[in-house]
């Protein structure tokens, strides 16, 4: 299949610049500007309403902007018809004819346009998701899985320049889910053109995407590769939505060149400049869970340091998870890998420390907003 | 029939099967019963009954008997065989006309109307609030010679048209195929209507949309998707149409002539005024007989064994 690539050749990279689509005073999108590279897997993460199937809509042609460019290959789209645009799009429901086999499913589109060579472009996608021998079935008579790739390709059939998937695995389980994740993400590096994903699955979107951008309320919050946007995120929504957060109450105390000194609850702590994502004094201090490591009380190593007492311990099996209450009353949550022989017990007190590195810094209203965050996600 | 009524409340929920559980293979004729008496009471006693009366010989004043009198049939088939055609002829336009009305109803109501969908179709059904026959003979007083719309449809010429192809003579409506056939289709129309609001109502409005992004036109939308898949409901309305109005004698007693009696009407005049009951039940069973014959060509050439 090495020719599909060449295929795709020429397609383009999309570029969209203050889109906001309002429904009477509701603002579904709220001034967006993206850039997604021409050939990359791009995600868009958000919890419902947050605007994510209306931006891919409007990419479609399915919803008018209110205002806003939105450019394919530098061609400005957002007024034209949906079939008249270079994108194909994958339904939720996958919307796949009922009436029609799979054959005619995947050549609907280019008997439309009265293209040469139909039989040959529809056997090489059935070639693609290895379903060739389903050619002359019905949809219903797929699995749900099945169904999911025969809209891929359905959608591919008419080598689009930018792909959209709204929500495509959504009505699958659990593990299929997964197996169509790494099915998807092969689909995608074989006819390399430009995927753009919505989901509110933050895991599917950081297992497929080389781009994520994650939106709350029609604006996009933060942008970037999936491990920046984890280990590094701007937003208190971010830091909730993308796994779990431990946020404390800190106040900027200096700044010695790159790195900044903050004063947690009387502990003292650092963190490299450029991950405060506020300029303070007060800030909400930010760690994930795994990046916490478990000592005995006054003796961490190293790194930034708290006491605390453990007030509840989940052994899960690879770690356990605990729960530990600080001096000043704040909840710290580890995840703590189980090498250890022993494990520590509900009631210990400890001292628990991370490498600074790992630190970030929120704006200090941040601690709501990311627990309604990881709530909603 | 005696022993199947004992055995029926066995079935039911008085008592358990003898051997409850798996391997009672009697089970389902048991839970069958009810139905089937009910079938073998209201629908196969009647049809054996008029077949046996079919192939009687005598007379009203002299009695019947049951001689086998096969040449009842050939002496309708002789006799009537116009109104036979025309029945199917009229149902078959009717349902038609049905077609062409009912489509856009259905499809404005399912797609379109929003939160009037339910006012509008209880006013598909409004009409059966009254009697059949009222508003059969209502439509006398709308297509009478002197009225407005036979006015209209004159000047406009329309008239002239319906003249020449023999839907209509002399500029008059009333007492012509075409007052049987608008009778016809305004009495079925919620028959036709209403299957196909339900096969329209289901379908998924993102099919539409895919085939608009698969570069479909709205008018290829609609006969590649929306169409196809609103065939079962096009399917059963034509038969709650086609099937009644074939049988049917109100519309063509009341707004037609005897020139556009239907098979239904010589029916009706066989029985309850010359009372050849033979002849009336030859003729009966013909038409049913000829309906069965057209459905099932029909329903197996409209393939839907797999929508429905």
């Amino acid at each position: 299949m090495t020719t599909s690539k060449d295929i795709f050749a020429g397609s383009g990279g999309l570029r969209i610049r203050a889109l906001h689509k309002g429904y009477g005073s509701f603002k579904a999108v709220d001034g967006i500007d993206l850039d997604v590279p021409e050939g990359s897997f791009f995600a868009l993460l958000g919890p419902s309403g947050c605007g994510k199937t209306t931006t891919l809509r409007m990419v479609a042609g399915l919803e008018e902007p209110t205002s806003g460019s939105i450019e394919i290959g530098g061609q400005d789209i957002a007024r034209l018809r949906p079939y008249q645009r270079p994108v194909n799009t994958v339904f939720q429901s996958y919307a796949l004819f009922p009436h029609m086999t799979i054959y005619e499913n995947i050549a609907f589109g280019l008997r439309r346009r009265k293209v040469d060579g139909i039989d040959a472009k529809v056997r090489e996608m059935l070639e693609l998701v290895d379903m060739s021998h389903l050619a002359q079935r019905k949809p219903t008579q797929l699995s749900g899985g099945q169904q999911q790739r025969i809209a891929v390709v359905r959608a591919l059939v008419n080598r689009p320049k930018v792909l959209l998937l709204d929500e495509p695995l959504g009505a699958l389980d659990l593990k299929l889910r997964r197996q169509m994740q790494l099915e998807l993400k092969r689909i995608q590096t074989e006819v390399g053109i430009t995927f753009i994903h919505v989901t509110h699955d933050q895991e599917e979107a950081m297992t497929m995407a080389d781009t994520i951008a994650v939106l709350n309320k029609g604006k996009v919050e933060q942008m970037g590769a999936p491990v920046d946007l984890y280990e590094n995120p701007a937003t208190a929504f971010v830091s909730g939505f993308l796994g779990q957060s431990n946020l404390l109450p800190a106040t900027i105390t200096g700044r010695v060149g790159d790195v900044i000194s903050l004063d947690s609850e009387g502990f003292r702590l650092t963190m490299p400049a450029r991950r405060a994502h506020s300029a303070g004094p007060d800030v909400q201090v930010g760690v994930r869970p795994e990046k916490i490591q478990i000592a005995d009380e006054g003796q961490a190593p190293s790194g930034n340091v708290i006491d605390g007492t453990i007030i509840d311990a989940s052994f899960i099996g690879v770690s356990t998870q605990y729960l530990l209450r600080t001096p000043a009353d704040e909840e710290l949550t580890v995840f703590s890998q189980n090498t250890a022989t022993t494990l520590r017990k509900v009631g210990d007190r400890v001292s628990v420390y991370w490498d600074p590195a790992h630190t970030f810094a929120l704006a200090a209203d941040a601690a709501e907003i990311a627990f309604a965050a990881e709530v909603a996600s | 029939m005696t022993a199947m009524a004992h055995i029926a409340p066995a079935g039911g929920a008085a008592a358990p099967p003898p051997e409850p559980g798996r391997g009672n293979k009697l089970t389902p004729y048991f839970l069958l019963l009810p139905a089937g008496l009910a079938l073998a009471v209201f629908f196969v006693l009647p049809i054996l009954t008029l077949a046996n009366t079919s192939l009687q010989s005598g007379g009203y004043q002299e009695g019947y008997d049951f001689t086998w009198q096969f040449s009842n049939y050939w002496t309708v088939w002789t006799d009537y065989w116009p109104q036979f055609i025309r029945s199917f002829g009229y149902a078959a336009v009717a349902t038609i006309l049905t077609i062409l009305i009912a489509y856009p109803i259905a499809y404005m109501i399912a797609f379109k109307a929003g939160r009037w969908r339910s006012i509008l179709l209880v006013l598909v059904i409004a009409p059966f609030f009254t009697s059949f026959l009222i508003r059969t003979l209502a439509w006398k007083t709308i297509l009478a010679d002197n009225g407005v719309v036979v006015g209209f449809l004159d000047n406009i010429g329309l008239l002239g048209l319906t003249d020449l192809v023999g839907l209509t003579s002399g500029s008059r409506i009333l007492a012509t195929p075409l007052a049987v056939i608008l009778g016809l289709a305004y009495n079925f129309l919620p028959f036709m209507v209403l299957p196909l609001y339900a096969s329209l109502e289901k379908q998924d409005i993102s099919l539409l949309q895919a085939s608009g992004d698969l570069y479909a036109s709205a008018w290829q939308g609609f006969w590649k998707i929306t169409w196809p898949l609103s065939l079962p409901g096009v399917v059963s309305g034509t038969l709650l149409t086609f099937i009644p109005a074939a049988g049917d004698y109100v519309n063509a007693t009341f707004l037609g002539s005897t020139q556009e009696a239907m098979s239904g009407n010589v029916i009706d005049a066989l029985f309850l005024r010359i009372r050849n009951y033979s002849s009336a039940a030859a003729l009966s069973i013909s038409l049913m007989v000829a309906i069965v014959l057209l459905v099932i060509y029909y329903v197996r050439r409209a393939g839907t064994e797999e929508l429905v």
